[in-house]
């Protein structure tokens, strides 16, 4: 199956709004969806019986810088019975991003979602657990967006040296 | 004086480590909460893990990981492409080599001159690569027995990869964190006489597998100790994303370098080994590993036809030069990327945003495959006794380097 008869195939089974644009530069070719609509989609591309993406493989989260003001999480999907891949992409707006979690369908995305949380501060609506994962509990900011200006001390340590 | 604390000394510090996800109010009658790590041998480096015990059986498993967090993708969007290369070696540190193979395969993809790569740099990465792969399932299969109780398999193995370590250092000058494959060809050529060398190790090596599986892995008290525990269904296991020999060890035939045939593998002959499930049930610690020990065997393969390649058709000519396509300026066109290949642990996944303006990626996150396998740990662990949470642990093979990254 080709990436344009994956796109005609959610079209045709979902509706047209579910792809608000596709990029055929990005490898694997890559469609971006509404946030609203993530779940449904997802759902459908795991179960659907052509395309079965089985496998979750990476979830990353991205911030475009304040100027843009958009975060985006991007979804690397891969098909093992079909040798299919898809990256799925999601526009959230920087001030409060939001979207809801992909755990009920990949327990994979349990950890990846933590990052993203941990590294911009992206809320995962309905995650389990949503705690920091690799950052300290009590570290504040998130270090990974564009803007991040590190504490000066934590627990007495100089953070920049 | 000289016992003054020399830094400002607060109480809570005392307190970071404590049981954090679960509260002793919640715990039922018998229940307790154990502490195991971030200083603990058997978590292979600094896991922390918080467990709810019923007496000797865990009723639930907590990871706590990033102690080791050295902020690899924020060091990566402030370095130009072949400054973060080294920054990969120590991501996975028993296994450098496929890092760098992995990322500057990435870029390579990215600039669009993956076709022009010599056949002889491809074919001398595939050599190290394999090399450094058999090295980490030496750790694995070493440290694994250490875990539980058979300690000759640590000498072994070790002994072993002291061998392959050297013929790394020959190669690159470092013993574990080589940056070695640069992005676009390679540091050196591999020095005068490694072939005949590396052939005489892969001679050496065969005898000492068979008898490691025959000593080791067969062993009736490492069987009682590994068959039927942790035992993991394939559904579930892709599920959670868990690739490498975890997923081949629960009987699915998936390795990235068959699937997707990157670098000169397709050219190679070679198997999958896949779990079978001989001692016990398909999917438990024991066919974890037994897949380790049969990978080494096919590595031992690669590795002997790559050179026969390296002597022969691709052989050394005075006018090679590795570094012939290692180009002056890295500096993709927008696009984003992502890139996977079949580390000794699993799928080692790179995601790339380039802007196309800059020498620095936008955004480079790595998919570490230790991150994945480990998330599955409460699944593996629950219901078990405390001493198979170690078994457990040992069989997933984490390295913390890239669980934290």
């Amino acid at each position: 199956m080709t990436f344009q008869e994956i796109v005609e195939h959610i079209k045709q089974s979902l509706a047209e709004e579910f792809v608000l644009s596709v990029n055929e530069q990005a490898s694997p070719k890559c469609i971006e969806v509404p946030a609203e609509k993530l779940v449904e989609l997802m759902a459908f591309l795991q179960s659907d019986d052509k395309l079965y993406f089985d496998s979750l493989s990476c979830i990353t989260g991205l911030d475009n810088g304040p100027e843009a003001g958009t975060m985006e999480v991007i979804y690397n999907l891969y098909s093992i019975p079909f040798n299919l891949h898809l990256m799925v992409k999601v526009t959230l707006g920087r001030e409060k991003p939001v979207i809801d979690s992909l755990c009920p369908l990949w327990k994979t995305a349990d950890w990846h979602e933590r990052e993203a949380y941990d590294m911009y501060g992206i809320h995962f609506n309905g995650h389990p657990d949503l705690r920091r994962i690799l950052m300290p509990a009590d570290w504040e900011g998130y270090p990974l967006r564009k803007d991040y200006e590190e504490q000066k001390y934590y627990h007495g340590v100089t953070v920049k040296y | 004086m000289a016992n003054q604390v020399q830094y400002i000394f607060d109480d809570k510090n005392l307190r970071v480590s404590e049981p954090s996800v679960f509260e002793g109010r919640d715990l039922k009658r018998e229940e307790m909460i154990v502490n195991i790590g971030p200083q603990h041998p058997s978590t292979h480096g600094v896991l922390r893990l918080e467990v709810i015990l019923d007496g000797e059986e865990i009723v639930e498993v907590a990871p706590h990981i990033g102690y080791l967090h050295r902020c690899f993708e924020k060091h990566a969007e402030n370095l130009p492409y072949n400054q973060i290369l080294p920054f990969t070696d120590r991501m996975d540190y028993l296994a450098a080599m496929n890092n760098e193979h992995a990322f500057a395969m990435g870029v390579e993809r990215m600039l669009g001159i993956e076709n022009d790569i010599p056949k002889r740099v491809e074919y001398i990465r595939v050599v190290v690569a394999e090399l450094n792969r058999l090295a980490s399932h030496f750790v694995a299969l070493g440290s694994y027995g250490m875990d539980i109780g058979a300690v000759t398999a640590f000498f072994w193995t070790m002994r072993d990869r002291e061998h392959i370590l050297r013929l790394l250092e020959w190669v690159s000058g470092a013993r574990m964190l080589y940056n070695y494959v640069w992005v676009g060809g390679l540091f050196y050529d591999l020095p005068v006489g490694f072939e005949e060398r590396c052939l005489e190790f892969t001679q050496y090596l065969k005898p000492k597998l068979a008898e490691l599986e025959r000593v080791v892995i067969e062993n009736k008290i490492f069987v009682d100790r590994t068959a039927n525990v942790g035992v993991l269904d394939p559904g579930l296991a892709i599920n959670y994303g868990i690739t490498g020999p975890m997923l081949r060890g629960s009987g699915l035939k998936y390795d990235l370098r068959k699937v997707d045939g990157y670098s000169v593998y397709p050219e190679i002959d070679f198997d999958v080994p896949v779990g079978e499930g001989k001692m016990g049930t398909l999917g438990d610690c024991w066919d974890r590993t037994w897949v380790r020990v049969q990978e080494c065997y096919e590595s031992v393969k690669i590795i002997e036809q790559a050179l026969a390649k390296l002597t022969g058709e691709h052989k050394r000519t005075r006018d090679f030069d590795p570094r012939a396509m290692v180009p002056k300026k890295i500096r993709p066109k927008a696009q984003d990327f992502y890139v996977r290949a079949e580390n000794p642990k699993g799928e080692l996944g790179f995601f790339f945003r380039a802007d196309g303006r800059s020498d620095i990626p936008f955004r480079c996150k790595s998919r570490g495959p230790s991150f994945v396998n480990l998330s599955i740990i409460n699944e593996l662990a629950k219901g078990g006794l405390i001493a198979d949470l170690i078994a457990v642990i040992g069989s997933i093979d984490i390295v913390l380097g890239e669980v934290d990254r």
